[in-house]
């Protein structure tokens, strides 16, 4: 089971190398990880997306939960819950394609925020099953270079991680 | 005087002498200089130089787990501290208290490939609990605070200071904070008053109750509770190998060791209970065997430690209880007192039936004929040596299991052993450990060939502290253990677990300093103890006893396998 996990943890140097040792050192996936500071600069929040049975998914966060340096930790999966992924697509954009790619990226609300003669570099945000879409949806042979953020995530409504 | 200054060196050792430490075990080295120009100009700690920092870090371990305080090494960097690793992961594997305190290049040198850099911080990361890189001395106090302070609450565990070179001479107001209060790490130390009560009903109707207890038992000093507990429901008990002393093993309720070089009646135990309390302990591959073997057995679980992550890692279970175990088992007492109901005395009566057939299977029993000196025999005797009384460090592999089978402890903190990490060369530097805490108590080292040259060089230190220390090398020539798995699961290749051209002990003892005595036949066995233990009383005595190079230990269960899958003799 595909599993989106929140933390908060001390903005400390060293911090995110204790995250990712602990999945690495006890065998658990990591599909995608984004950790940024939050409005608290002595906080960073960190989403992580992982897979793996429910004993797993228990032990991953409570392990996650004994890092001295982690202050919350919470399975956002148990909730309803909303995720975001941000993605910069370089794409071809002469001749034929360069109408093409326009009208794709309007139809996937995406923005075109770099040109040139031959390329169009596009944003696109949403779930990453939308981002994925966009680039079924494209030329495969159009695409020059994809950069994804991986998942942030949030819960809905009054459901609020903070200390 | 309030506002004076000091610096990062003297801070170290400031700290360090308001932590009320005694004993600090180390080794210098350019990194830690200046900290050691102030250890020498101090009188409130001593510090014992080891000969290799391995030692020092298992000296401070054992120290810990002697006294139940917390211990501290320090060593310089790169190859201090990596050499250190080894001690830090013992530490981390059995929960041991301790803080290290290691020295670093500059900070302007950090990342620069420096003489004698290593990023121990990166290193040691996966076996400590947590640890720091002081870049500021302003931080040093709070840090080395923070340090003791995590390393001795919650699930206990080993924690590391790096401490780079200029931070040593820089200098900033000392002040060392009184407490510590952390966002980001509050261990739960009550257990969930519901679910206490539900486990104590649990216990109150078991018709065949077993209590199982781990180091979490001997580290969170509960086991005058647990012993209590025990006897009150009158409910069969066995402890792992870090367990041991944490309920009195001569007692008729201890049915012995469990796990893979446990007895028949705790296994079975084990296996055929209804209702299982494990306390302080964590199920691991060691004592239930395979999980699913485990598992076909139906029996209602519940499960105290201190550790949420210890909690269903291995087994599921149904009746969780996080919180320190002295204040849960107390808990559970006073219930348990206060209650109107009683254990079931004629379905207890018809388990202990059980359990005493298994029992009297005597799967400890061995060749007492035998012309050979068998090494249970030369622990039962040290047991008798010593009243049962002495401190007893071991290394690892077969001398490891029969010190733990043969020697009864009947009180925790005695048995002092690498059970996690399986550390060879644990044995003598945390003898040392011992021996500096309780100078006048009887320390005895059982070793064996292997083990002992691991860290054989202590002998040094130990003649430069007049430490008494009791060598008991059991030695078959053999890497015994291995010896053994590969005479049942290789079809008798002895590949490499053979030692030719092993030294003299009695003359290498004698080279260092100290007593050695080789003995050969059993009848001399008790003498030679006697001489150690009385004649010699002060000296450290290295015995060499040539035991039976066949012999095994028993019994066994093979690894991957269930807990009535046991070879017996």
């Amino acid at each position: 089971m595909r599993h989106i996990i929140s933390l908060l943890m001390e903005n400390e140097s060293g911090a995110l190398s204790r995250v990712a040792g602990l999945f690495s050192a006890r065998g658990y996936n990591i599909e995608s990880l984004t950790v940024a500071p939050t409005e608290d600069a002595t906080l960073s929040r960190m989403t992580i997306v992982t897979r793996g049975s429910e004993d797993v998914i228990e032990q991953i966060t409570k392990q996650l939960n004994k890092l001295i340096d982690v202050v919350k930790v919470q399975d956002l999966s148990d909730g309803s819950h909303i995720e975001r992924e941000l993605m910069l697509v370089k794409v071809r954009a002469s001749g034929d394609l360069r109408e093409e790619m326009k009208r794709m990226a309007d139809i996937f609300r995406g923005r075109i925020i770099d040109v040139t003669d031959k390329t169009y570099t596009v944003e696109l945000t949403g779930p990453g099953s939308k981002l994925d879409a966009f680039l079924q949806a494209i030329d495969p042979a159009a695409i020059l270079e994809t950069v994804r953020t991986g998942a942030s995530g949030i819960g809905r409504g009054d459901r609020i991680m903070k200390i | 005087m309030a506002d004076m200054e000091l610096t990062g060196a003297e801070i170290v050792v400031r700290c360090l002498r308001d932590e009320g430490i005694k004993h600090v075990f180390g080794y210098p080295g350019g990194a830690v200089l200046n900290i050691y120009d102030e250890i020498y100009k101090q009188t409130a700690f001593e510090h014992i130089l080891v000969r290799h920092e391995q030692a020092a870090v298992h000296a401070a371990d054992a120290y810990a787990r002697a006294t139940g305080q917390v211990g501290v090494a320090i060593v310089t960097s790169g190859p201090g501290a990596t050499n250190a690793v080894t001690g830090i992961a013992t530490a981390y594997m059995d929960s041991i208290p301790m803080v290290v305190i290691s020295g670093q290049v500059p900070t302007a040198a950090i990342g620069q490939d420096a003489f004698q850099e290593v990023d121990t911080v990166g290193i040691t990361r996966p076996c400590v609990k947590h640890n720091f890189l002081v870049k500021d001395v302003r931080d040093l106090a709070s840090t080395i605070k923070k340090a003791f302070f995590i390393a001795a609450t919650g699930r206990p565990g080993p924690v590391l200071v790096d401490v780079p070179k200029d931070i040593t001479q820089h200098s900033c107001v000392y002040e060392y904070p009184k407490s510590v209060s952390m966002r980001s790490y509050n261990p739960t130390s009550k257990g969930h008053a519901g679910q206490i009560k539900k486990a104590v009903q649990m216990l109150l109707e078991a018709k065949r109750p077993m209590i199982y207890t781990g180091g979490g038992v001997v580290l969170g000093n509960a086991a005058p509770q647990v012993t209590e507990l025990v006897r009150l429901l009158g409910s069969p008990a066995t402890s792992t190998l870090m367990g041991l002393g944490g309920y009195p093993a001569p007692d008729p309720l201890f049915l012995g060791m469990l796990g893979m070089h446990g007895t028949i009646e705790a296994n079975m135990a084990m296996q055929h209970c209804d209702v299982l309390l494990a306390v302080g302990a964590r199920f691991d591959d060691r004592v239930i065997g395979n999980p699913k073997h485990f598992a076909k057995e139906a029996r209602r679980i519940i499960h105290i430690d201190v550790d949420p992550s210890s909690i269903s890692k291995r087994v599921r279970v149904d009746v969780p209880i996080v919180g320190e175990v002295a204040q849960v088992v107390e808990e559970m007492l006073k219930q348990l007192k206060a209650s109107k109901e009683q254990p079931d005395q004629t379905a207890l009566k018809a388990w202990w039936t059980q359990i005493e057939l298994w029992r009297a299977q005597d799967c400890m029993k061995y060749d007492h004929t035998s012309a050979k000196i068998k090494p249970q025999y030369v622990i039962e005797k040290l047991y008798e040596v010593t009243g049962g009384q002495a401190y007893v460090t071991s290394d690892v592999g077969q001398h490891q299991m029969w010190a733990a089978q043969y020697y009864p402890f009947d009180q925790p903190r005695r048995w002092i052993n690498s059970g996690g990490l399986g550390t060879m060369g644990f044995g003598l530097p945390a003898a040392m450990g011992v021996q500096m805490a309780f100078p006048d108590a009887q320390v005895a080292c059982v070793t064996g060939e292997g083990s002992i040259q691991m860290n054989i060089q202590e002998l040094s230190t130990c003649k430069e502290w007049k430490l008494p220390i009791k060598v008991i090398l059991l030695n078959n020539g053999y890497l015994g253990m291995v010896r053994q798995w590969q005479e049942f699961f290789y079809e008798e290749r002895y590949a490499e677990s053979y030692m030719t051209s092993l030294p003299d002990f009695v003359k290498l003892a004698e080279a260092y300093g100290h007593v050695g005595i080789i003995v050969e036949k059993p009848e001399d066995v008790e003498p030679a103890l006697r001489d150690a233990f009385g004649k010699y009383k002060d000296r450290l005595v290295f015995i060499n006893f040539l035991t039976d190079p066949r012999e095994n230990v028993f019994p066994m269960i093979p690894a991957g396998k269930g807990l009535s899958e046991m070879i017996l003799v």
